[in-house]
């Protein structure tokens, strides 16, 4: 007799946190071309020395919370927050910065909340707010793009985005364009490739299913829908083209590495949904009418602390008996 | 009564002390920590109206009835806390610009009116006036522990401008860590609820160290007795 095979369904083996942190780490790799060809080796040099000084705050709790070093560490959770941080401060930062970053995200953002898995807040945007406020001089100080007139004073300045803000004045959209050597096709030089370069590593991270489509999606929806109505066809009043913001700043990185993080994030899909457009929101709404650089820090944090009240109101209905 | 006294003592400044265990006063402690001589400044007028206050308010006890004694306890808070404040503008007037709104809030400090009500309405005087001042130090050192923490680690330095407080201690700034950039975010209010959580963090570490050395020590004097009778 002829046995059928019968096609089971597929034995789905989710990734094991360990392997997800890495292909993370990978996805990262092509934004971080980008920081390096037009920024210099800043960026690079800042995420080694986070990288180092991660894992010995992170062993430092370890030991003091008596936790298995060798289990927690290998997780790669804490250099997945090294890099993140690593890819958000400015490349020229000098070397205490880092340090102290690292400690507020490892030690305090994660460990104090109970570790990886309880922590309230993305630890590497607490670190990322931390130095904001504490170094505003330092953490706006960016190395000048490649293709950017070196000036006298030195080889640093404050971002397209920062410029864009604080020097237009009331020149229209075209003006200031041609007039500062900033900005590129889209946005601020270097910087559309930087976005483009985590837009990549984003896509692969969604083929792979290690984030989900909802979060970065209504994240960029909400910017872009945002960026539209404010555009006011480039008057002197607008508040710069809807590419400019989706290819500016820290756009990419934040809807795909640091908005999607599966602890601090939503986690409904309905939720998601919720969640992202709310951190688009609020980023645009920093950029335009707040006093920080950039608004994807302190959107997230706000997402995050909105996470659990939205969770809450959109907990998916079970299927009634029929 | 030595006993009552010790008791008192040790309950307002460690076991129930108001703002690290009732957690009382957070705003005037949070808001005014940023430096120690805006710390001993508030700290010495709550001191002041903790004293005044308890020891009057123990006086009416049997004048006041239920139905008005929360406004009234209030209206005498108040009274004191005016006098604070004017006596600071008469002899202190750049650190009572620095204070500013926080002496006046010192009469919506629940600190002082849970000890005026739970307190000094039920005890004697002169107890009275002795809890309030124990109540008054025990807020007022941790008031002083996270001023001189927020400016060690925001300026680097420690007593700076001492003298707006206490005129002779001119030269009392002690740079710690010259050349010290600084970090902000120790001054500002998020700073504030940081430190004053992690100092929280101390204070519990402690009590369940002494707790488990506590037990140790009963565990080991059982021990010996049951080895004892053993024998």
């Amino acid at each position: 007799m002829a046995v059928k095979s019968i096609k089971l369904p597929k034995n789905h083996q989710a990734l094991s946190t360990s392997l997800i942190m890495l292909w993370v780490l990978a996805a990262c790799l092509p934004g971080l071309i980008a920081l390096t060809v037009f920024f210099g080796w800043g960026t690079l040099i800042n995420i080694a020395w986070l990288c180092l000084w991660a894992l010995l705050f992170e062993s430092l709790v370890l030991i003091l919370r008596k936790r298995s070093l060798s289990f927690y560490l290998k997780d790669y959770s804490a250099l997945v927050t090294a890099v993140l941080l690593g890819l958000c401060i400015p490349p020229s930062s000098p070397w205490w910065l880092g340090i102290t970053g690292i400690f507020f995200a490892i030690v305090i953002a994660k460990h104090l909340y109970g570790g990886l898995g309880h922590n309230l807040f993305n630890p590497a945007m607490v670190a990322y707010a931390v130095l904001l406020i504490a170094f505003p001089v330092e953490m706006t100080n960016w190395a000048l793009p490649l293709g950017v007139e070196q000036n006298v004073d030195g080889f640093t300045g404050a971002t397209a985005l920062d410029l864009f803000r604080n020097e237009r004045g009331g020149m229209l959209i075209s003006e200031f364009w041609s007039q500062s050597s900033f900005f590129g096709t889209f946005s601020g030089i270097g910087w559309e490739w930087v976005n483009f370069g985590f837009l990549l590593g984003g896509l692969v991270l969604l083929y792979k299913r290690i984030i989900g489509w909802q979060i970065p999606l209504a994240m960029l929806g909400s910017l872009l829908l945002m960026a539209a109505i404010f555009y006011d066809g480039g008057s002197s009043a607008s508040g710069g083209s809807p590419f400019m913001h989706l290819f500016g700043g820290g756009t990419m990185l934040g809807a795909f590495f640091i908005a999607t993080d599966p602890v601090t994030a939503s986690t409904t899909p309905k939720g998601r949904l919720i969640y992202g457009a709310l951190i688009g929101i609020v980023t645009y709404v920093i950029r335009i009418w707040g006093a920080y650089p950039d608004g994807i820090a302190f959107a997230v944090l706000l997402g995050n602390f909105a996470a659990p009240f939205i969770d809450y109101y959109t907990q998916p209905k079970p299927i009634p008996d029929v | 009564m030595k006993k009552d006294l010790k008791n008192i003592s040790s309950q307002a400044l460690w076991h129930n002390n108001p703002a690290l265990v009732q957690l009382l006063g957070l705003c005037p402690l949070l808001a005014v920590s940023s430096s120690v001589v805006n710390a001993v400044g508030l700290a010495l007028a709550t001191i002041m109206v903790l004293v005044c206050s308890n020891l009057l308010v123990s006086l009416i006890r049997h004048q006041v009835t239920d139905a008005i004694r929360l406004p009234a306890f209030v209206l005498i808070i108040a009274g004191f806390v005016t006098c604070v404040e004017l006596l600071l503008q008469a002899f202190a007037y750049s650190l009572y610009l620095s204070i500013g709104i926080f002496i006046p809030l010192i009469v919506t400090n629940c600190a002082i009116l849970g000890r005026a009500v739970s307190f000094a309405a039920k005890n004697t005087p002169l107890i009275s006036a002795f809890d309030g001042l124990m109540t008054g130090l025990g807020f007022g050192l941790v008031l002083l522990a996270l001023g001189a923490v927020r400016e060690l680690i925001g300026t680097g330095a420690l007593f700076a401008n001492m003298e707006l407080l206490l005129p002779f201690t001119e030269n009392w700034e002690l740079s710690i860590l010259p050349g010290y950039p600084g970090f902000l975010l120790a001054l500002l209010p998020p700073g504030a609820f940081l430190f004053m959580g992690l100092l929280l963090a101390l204070k519990n570490l402690i009590d369940k160290q002494v707790a488990e050395k506590d037990l140790k020590d009963i565990e080991s004097e059982l021990g010996s007795t049951a080895t004892h009778t053993q024998n």
